[in-house]
């Protein structure tokens, strides 16, 4: 039976407990995309076939005995900065490239007893850090639309699998943008949730104030179906929220009628592609269509966003990656001559050129006598921002914007600029300072490549802002489009 | 008058007695086989998270209410940044600007028995490093991460202390202190309870403070004192021949007696503080301090107060009694079987048992000489059955023997005599045996008089009643 493919993640996971087809041959098929597809995308740093077939199997019995959970059969991969338990771990860096996890993130451990099966993990920008996943130690990840183009990133690996369609969904995460700006550039669908909605325990840490797990899907349903196995409180993570998880997959049918709808002034600003923002606008004549009411609103700080970032997130990176020491885990340099020869060197080899760009950064941005000029001061401008989408919900539900200023750009094209490089997450960042759930969604092209639609919601709003996202797909096929060759 | 002042502050940190760490769920029990004790969580694995341990944050709060100190709604983990083997993250988790405890005070006495208060200014939570260690490893580090993640409260004084006298005082105040508070063992062997010391010398009579030493990791009272006193005459000699103090930390070398640099201010690491996003404020509401204030137990200075008042005893003996909780609950349980004696009890507790307990080694709370058994020994000086002396022949037998005072009096036959008609008895053979020394004593040498007793007693192997065969011995010698 071919043509499993293309069906949704839902969708399989309904075949599968109706019987129609194991997760056994699913997973067979999907593999086989995969070693397919490597060549050419490089999506996939580890692929786990024994175990996947194995967990498969499992799975087969478990729906045979009817004993099924809600994604059980279902394969998923995961971004490889998550822990796996006995599976190589490397975070997209030679740091990590011989580590393998003796635990399982929190992530991983949800969606397993849910009954998911893991292919493999996924390829991503070095311990997350990049728009373009062209700083892997594994190489750049690649574009199922034209090979030619980066996918986005951070999580490029896996917005590349779910639009070429090697699995229906994925796990990833997003720092500045790395579920969101990754999903628009390849056509798909992917929500970052509220900060603290997912537990970080066991997501290998970039930023811990603004790094959140979310999911890659090539629907809002499918997302709401994935996110509401991932969700919820973890003891293991002091800053996830202790607040019920609703059935996001239940709520994706409430009715979009009346929902107020603020366009982020900021958002169409100069940097925008002209033909971006034509699809985008087209996106918000269908929304009002669906009834929705739409309002300019302005978000006068949010043009910080990007500077205040690139201060707090590299200032806690310098900190997070410091474990990285060559003494207990990872890449040690060869006979060091000393202790300041095994750190020094073990770093300088193990990490990457952009990795080491932002250590520095960082380390410089909280030493003593610069901490108040920038550290302090970005966290200033990030209550700033955060009161300014405060009072932008006192009166819309949610806010809607691009997603990116252009369509995905040629790999090598922006690596030699990181500041142009970095312009490229200015309109995701906004919602990870001020701990915000977003989705992209694929909106329509621009020259044959995908463009996002974002929308944004108040804290904890992800049925919300999924079934906003829903009713659109409801309505339009865009999120349906497969690359050529995938189909 | 001394040309120099001393200005010291003791930075202390003892470890509180929580069953697990302060971030992660791993014992922490000392002396278990290297890294036995240590989880991901403490080896600062990929992806891990630290959780705090809120027996810790209570057992800080309950401190900082025994210091009088005000405690704060809010304070904040923050991440103090520098390499090292033995800290797995590349940060140590501690509280910077926004401590658990702000200040407070205690009070010491000094030698002249005045009572001179010193400022506490914060206590703070954080978490212990783990240990290089270097035995037996030839070529090669090891690292213990068991104490990685071990909680501890970091006790910071005001520069109040004048002398090491004094620092060690405050320091003995503060063990005692938290051994009263159940928070920390106290055990100064173990790491469990040490401190650094900040010091520094100054013209008499100069406002403005000097540049300052510290000395790090003083594990035992003795090392602060001699560490201190080695440390400030080093820093007069060299402001006495003109050279300056350099800022800087130095090393204590009990073997050698001296103070070591280890590094300078220049080379000290820019360490980088800034609030760990892994962590939330930790906010403590009001009823949450009050209900941590309702298990305080009664605290040395209340209760040395209370015996001083109470049983009547000196400032002295009160404060020697109330040094730890057992000692005072020992006593009180000694003075309950003999109310009327509460000074008699004193005297024994401080003096025979101290002495025993101390040569063995022993805490009062072994359980050798419960106190009962004392009160025994006690009761039968009180009633004259034996006499004071007798009594401490009687107490090495009951702590080498564990017998009761009873059994002892009995087996050795050393109930007193106090009998005026045996007594008298005696007294008459001595007289007779000894005419010269009687008509010399009644000739008016009047200090004869202790042979005569030495010679009863001699003739009662000791157990003649003392305060009868004076009387009598005074009537029949007139």
């Amino acid at each position: 039976m071919s043509g499993w493919h293309t069906d949704t993640l839902t969708q399989l996971a309904a075949g599968l407990r109706a019987r129609k087809f194991s997760s056994v041959e699913l997973v067979r098929a999907l593999l086989a995309r995969i070693d397919a597809s490597q060549a050419t995308l490089n999506a996939f740093i580890s692929v786990t076939r024994e175990q996947a077939l194995s967990d498969a199997a499992a799975a087969d019995r478990a729906l045979a005995a009817g004993s099924a959970g809600a994604l059980t059969g279902v394969p998923i991969a995961h971004k490889d900065i998550f822990c796996t338990q006995g599976v190589r771990t490397t975070c997209g860096s030679r740091m990590l490239d011989n580590f393998v996890s003796p635990y399982d993130a929190t992530v991983v451990a949800r969606l397993k007893a849910a009954g998911a099966v893991m292919l493999g993990k996924t390829n991503m920008d070095e311990f997350a850090m990049g728009s373009s996943s062209e700083t892997s130690f594994y190489g750049p990840v690649r574009n199922p639309w034209n090979p030619q183009l980066v996918p986005g990133g951070s999580s490029g690996g896996s917005a590349a699998a779910v639009a070429a369609r090697l699995v229906p969904g994925a796990t990833a995460t997003d720092t500045g943008g790395s579920i969101r700006q990754p999903a628009a550039l390849c056509g798909i669908t992917g929500i970052k949730p509220t900060y603290g909605r997912v537990s970080r325990y066991g997501m290998i840490a970039f930023a811990s104030s603004l790094d959140q797990g979310g999911v890659l899907t090539a629907t809002a349903a499918d997302a709401a179906l994935v996110l509401r196995e991932m969700a919820g409180f973890d003891a293991n993570d002091s800053t996830s929220v202790d607040t019920p998880v609703p059935d996001y997959v239940a709520a994706l049918e409430q009715p979009l009628a009346g929902l107020k709808v603020g366009l982020l002034r900021e958002f169409f600003d100069q940097g925008l592609d002209a033909h971006n923002e034509q699809r985008v606008r087209e996106a918000l004549k269908v929304y009002e269509q669906l009834g929705a009411r739409l309002t300019e609103v302005s978000l006068p700080n949010l043009p910080l966003s990007v500077p205040a970032y690139y201060v707090v997130a590299p200032a806690e990176c310098s900190s997070n990656l410091a474990r990285f020491d060559g003494v207990r885990f990872g890449y040690r340099c060869e006979k060091p001559r000393d202790l300041r020869d095994l750190y020094s060197r073990s770093r300088g080899e193990g990490f990457g050129a952009e990795v080491k760009r932002r250590i520095m950064t960082g380390t410089y941005v909280l030493s003593a006598g610069y901490y108040d000029a920038y550290y302090l001061k970005a966290q200033r401008v990030r209550q700033l921002i955060n009161a300014d989408f405060t009072r932008a919900f006192a009166s819309v539900d949610v806010l809607m914007g691009p997603t990116t200023p252009t369509p995905a750009f040629a790999i090598g094209a922006k690596t030699s600029d990181p500041i142009t490089m970095y312009l490229n997450d200015i309109y995701t960042i906004g919602a990870n300072l001020a701990g915000l759930p977003a989705v992209s969604i694929p909106c329509g092209f621009v020259q044959g490549l995908p463009v996002g639609l974002q929308i944004v919601g108040p804290h904890f709003s992800e049925a919300r802002v999924l079934s906003a996202a829903h009713a659109f797909q409801r309505v339009t096929d865009w999120h349906t489009r497969v690359p050529q060759g995938y189909a | 008058m001394s040309a120099w002042e001393t200005v010291i502050g003791l930075e202390i940190h003892a470890q509180l007695a929580t069953r697990s760490k302060i971030f992660s769920g791993s014992a922490t029990a000392y002396g278990a086989p290297p890294n036995a004790q240590a989880s991901l969580v403490d080896l600062g694995y990929p992806g891990v998270l630290p959780v705090l341990n809120a027996e810790a944050v209570r057992m800080a709060v309950k401190l900082g209410l025994a210091i009088n100190a005000r405690i704060a709604g809010t304070s904040v983990f923050a991440r103090k940044n520098y390499f090292y083997p033995d800290l797995p993250k590349g940060y140590q988790i501690s509280q910077y600007e926004q401590p658990i405890v702000a200040a407070g005070a205690l009070d010491i006495v000094l030698d002249d028995g005045e009572v001179k208060r010193i400022g506490i200014t914060r206590a703070h939570l954080e978490e212990d490093a783990g240990k290089s260690l270097h035995e037996g490893l030839p070529g090669v580090t090891g690292i213990d991460l068991n104490r990685a993640g071990t909680p501890l409260v970091e006790i910071v004084s005001e520069p109040h202390l004048r002398s090491a006298k004094e620092a060690v005082a405050y320091m003995k105040k503060v063990h005692t202190l938290v051994r009263y508070l159940e928070i920390c063992d106290g055990n100064m062997q173990e790491g469990s309870f040490r401190c650094d010391a900040n010091v520094s010398v100054r013209r008499s009579g100069a406002q403005q403070l000097g540049t300052r030493a510290e000395i790090k990791n003083l594990n035992s009272f003795r090392f602060v004192e001699r560490a201190i006193n080695y440390e400030v005459a080093r820093q007069i000699e060299i402001l006495e021949s003109g050279g300056a103090v350099v800022q800087e930390t130095r090393l204590y070398d009990p073997d050698r007696g001296e103070t070591r640099s280890m590094r300078s201010k220049e080379e000290a690491n820019d360490y980088r503080y800034f609030p760990d996003p892994d962590l939330l404020p930790v906010v403590l509401d009001q009823a949450f301090i009050e209900q941590v204030r309702a298990t305080l137990p009664e605290l040395p200075d209340q209760k040395a107060a209370r015996f001083a008042s109470q049983y009547g005893l000196s400032a002295y003996d009160a404060g020697v009694l109330t040094g730890s909780r057992e000692l005072a609950a020992y006593y009180e349980d000694v003075v309950r079987e003999l109310p009327r004696e509460p000074k008699l009890a004193a005297n024994w507790v401080m003096g025979e048992l101290a002495a025993a307990l101390n040569k063995e080694n022993l805490e009062v709370g072994s359980g050798r000489l419960p106190a009962a058994r004392l009160a025994g020994l006690l009761r039968r000086i009180c009633d004259q059955t034996i006499s004071g002396k007798i009594a401490k022949e009687v107490f090495e037998t009951m702590w080498s023997e564990g017998a009761s005072a009873d059994a002892v009096i009995d087996a050795q036959g050393l109930r007193q005599i106090t009998d005026t008609a045996a007594i008298e008895r005696v007294i008459d053979e001595v007289m007779a045996r000894n005419p010269a020394q009687l008509a010399e004593y009644r000739a008016g040498k009047d200090k004869l008089f202790g042979f005569f007793v030495g010679q009863v007693m001699k003739a009662t192997a000791g157990k003649a009643n003392p305060a009868q065969l004076n009387e009598l011995l005074r009537a029949k010698l007139a």
